[in-house]
């Protein structure tokens, strides 16, 4: 059988299953919706078990039980937070965010601008994607609504200053949103510390199930719900909770350890290493402690993503890229391009995100098989000869 | 154990995985690139033929692109092989994509790409010989030209598939008029093209491109 090599853990994860042993109840024993404390036995044993999950989650970034929205993941957290602020403020008329946010904050964003009644300041990023801290202070202004930065970066694992991007919004006094997708359990998170007033986060990125996440909304702060229906979510998100989703979660937290990321550390620094002494490659993104643990983000120059992406996928090895070509709009990476680096260096640019599952043997499969593949594309490009 | 499986057709995995006629000719008759590195799709194509018969003779090319890039730049070169520049000139991006056994219409433009490539080196064979002078700017050159970029909705070309709605030329300037709107997902790629094909012509000053009022 041909050896699988799953590097793709940025875009989503296997589900542990010690998780899975834990929602597996939820499914088909207790499937009660929940209800108040004087309903039946099934909504209260669903109840227990959504609060209990909400209390984990909330612990883990220092947050109240009553300050945490379950929603269906990253995207729908994203939206709730700056859709659902937008909405719950007529007189604001200013968003700012960064040039290389994940798509479901800059199509947010986007839209409201779409409406007239919004206009946005897009931050610029320096070589390594650390977003620009003064011209965050010279955008926010008495019309500021929302600043929206994202802790760590989906393609190139660069981690914000989080901690001064709150000062400044503290101290300007304009509300704070975090997308935290990628950097939760991996970088801690205190919301209060960090004066986050919204922080979004997602389950299947951490070993927990797809179709659940949550927004942390800081108490006081108010939000309109992006659907109407039952009164659920503290009247943010109606419908049936996902229960068995909620318990994963929750369990997904539970089971990260600092050893995992440690690993992870080490594994990122070999590969990184296996790569950057190959001719005409450059790592995108910061190196070392500002870099999120699982991130390894390079440029082989001369060759296009899509085919590098195939070539290793045939050989069991997945990844991804910015190229244009796999993307389904044909246009290349915004994150890349917003590093002030050309169209052609995120074509060329390889994904490589990983988990605890992997080892130091995949590491080396990878390095050997990326070497003869992007050797092979060398070889008949019409470039770099 | 691969989704391209769905996506792509055997035929154009095993040419991508083992190209044919591929690397680099040492004293061809012809030599173009077409394409750009910033668009991600660009060929090199080589082109041996005898100036008596007009043959093609032998083809060669390089790739930098994708697997369908590489797939349909390699089957071009294997049908041109043999053929007369007047046959080879009828050739269509639909019979490349026909030999390779289909192609996703957002994969389309890479047989384009290949067509472009062969029929480019056969004009700058022609043009070198004296055989036939470059066109004059008029709206229906400015037509030809769209007529190369595929909507990559539909895998048919941006004039036959509405996109294109007027042109006009004035002297050096050329203004083109867009059923497209902004916020189409496709725009910045189909304004790249529109710009990657008539940017570097030479008797073009001026490009002028409007959208759709939303």
């Amino acid at each position: 059988m041909q050896r699988l090599v799953y590097l793709d853990n940025a875009t989503t994860t296997a589900l542990d299953c010690e998780v899975l042993e834990a929602m597996r109840p939820y499914f088909s024993e207790w499937y009660g919706s929940p209800t108040h404390e004087y309903g039946h036995a099934f909504g209260l044993k669903a109840t227990e078990a959504l609060e209990e999950s909400r209390e984990v989650i909330a612990e883990s970034i220092g947050a109240e039980p009553g300050e945490i929205v379950f929603t269906s993941g990253g995207t729908e957290s994203n939206n709730l937070a700056i859709k659902g602020l937008a909405l719950a403020n007529k007189d604001m008329q200013q968003l700012v965010t960064s040039k290389i946010e994940h798509t479901s904050v800059l199509n947010v964003v986007k839209s409201l601008e779409k409406t007239g009644r919004f206009r946005a300041r897009y931050l610029t990023v320096d070589r390594e994607g650390f977003v620009d801290l003064e011209q965050l202070e010279n955008e926010i202004n008495e019309e500021t609504l929302l600043v929206s930065i994202q802790h760590a970066n989906q393609e190139i694992g660069t981690i914000q200053d989080i901690k001064e991007v709150g000062r400044i919004c503290e101290d300007m006094g304009v509300l704070f949103h975090v997308d935290a997708v990628q950097s939760f359990t991996k970088v801690p998170i205190d919301v209060k510390k960090l004066d986050i007033d919204l922080l979004s986060i997602s389950a299947h990125k951490i070993h927990g199930p797809k179709g659940i996440g949550a927004l942390y909304v800081r108490e006081g702060v108010k939000l309109k719900p992006l659907m109407e229906g039952e009164h659920r979510e503290f009247g943010l998100r109606p419908g049936t909770e996902n229960i068995p989703g909620a318990v994963g979660f929750a369990k997904a937290i539970e089971i990260v350890n600092e050893s995992q990321l440690e690993q992870m550390r080490r594994l990122r620094e070999h590969l990184t290493e296996g790569f950057v002494e190959m001719p005409d490659s450059r790592l995108n993104g910061p190196r070392g402690d500002k870099r999120l643990c699982n991130n390894v983000n390079i440029t082989f120059r001369f060759v296009e993503g899509e085919s590098v992406l195939l070539h290793l996928d045939m050989r069991g090895i997945i990844v991804t890229t910015g190229s244009a070509c796999f993307s389904k709009t044909l246009e290349p990476s915004h994150v890349i391009l917003a590093l002030g680096l050309k169209h052609e260096d995120a074509h060329g640019s390889v994904r490589f995100s990983l988990s605890k599952y992997n080892t130091f043997d995949e590491m080396d499969y990878a390095v050997e098989n990326v070497k003869d593949v992007v050797e092979q594309l060398r070889i008949i490009s019409p470039v770099g000869r | 154990m691969s989704f391209y499986k769905s996506m792509y057709s055997t035929k154009l995995l095993e040419l991508f995985k083992n190209p044919e006629n591929v690397g680099e000719m040492p004293d061809p008759d012809v030599k173009v690139t077409e394409g750009s590195l910033a668009c991600g799709d660009m060929i090199t194509i080589f082109l041996k033929i005898n100036d008596e018969t007009r043959t093609i003779e032998d083809t060669k090319f390089l790739s930098y692109g994708c697997a369908a890039n590489i797939a349909t730049t390699s089957i071009m070169t294997q049908l041109a092989k043999g053929k007369t520049l007047e046959e080879a000139k009828k050739m269509t991006f639909r019979q490349i994509a026909d030999a390779l056994g289909g192609l996703p219409p957002v994969k389309m433009h890479c047989a384009v790409l290949s067509i472009d490539g062969l029929k480019s080196a056969i004009r700058k064979y022609e043009e070198e010989r004296g055989l036939i002078e470059v066109p004059e700017l008029d709206e229906s050159f400015v037509r030809s030209r769209l007529r190369h970029i595929i909507n990559p909705k539909v895998g048919r070309d941006i004039v036959s598939t509405g996109i294109v709605e007027e042109i006009r030329v004035h002297e050096a300037k050329v203004e083109v008029d867009l059923n497209l709107s902004e916020a189409d997902e496709f725009k910045n790629y189909i304004v790249e093209e529109i710009h990657e094909r008539l940017d570097r012509l030479p008797n073009i000053r001026d490009l002028k491109l409007n959208f759709e009022v939303e």
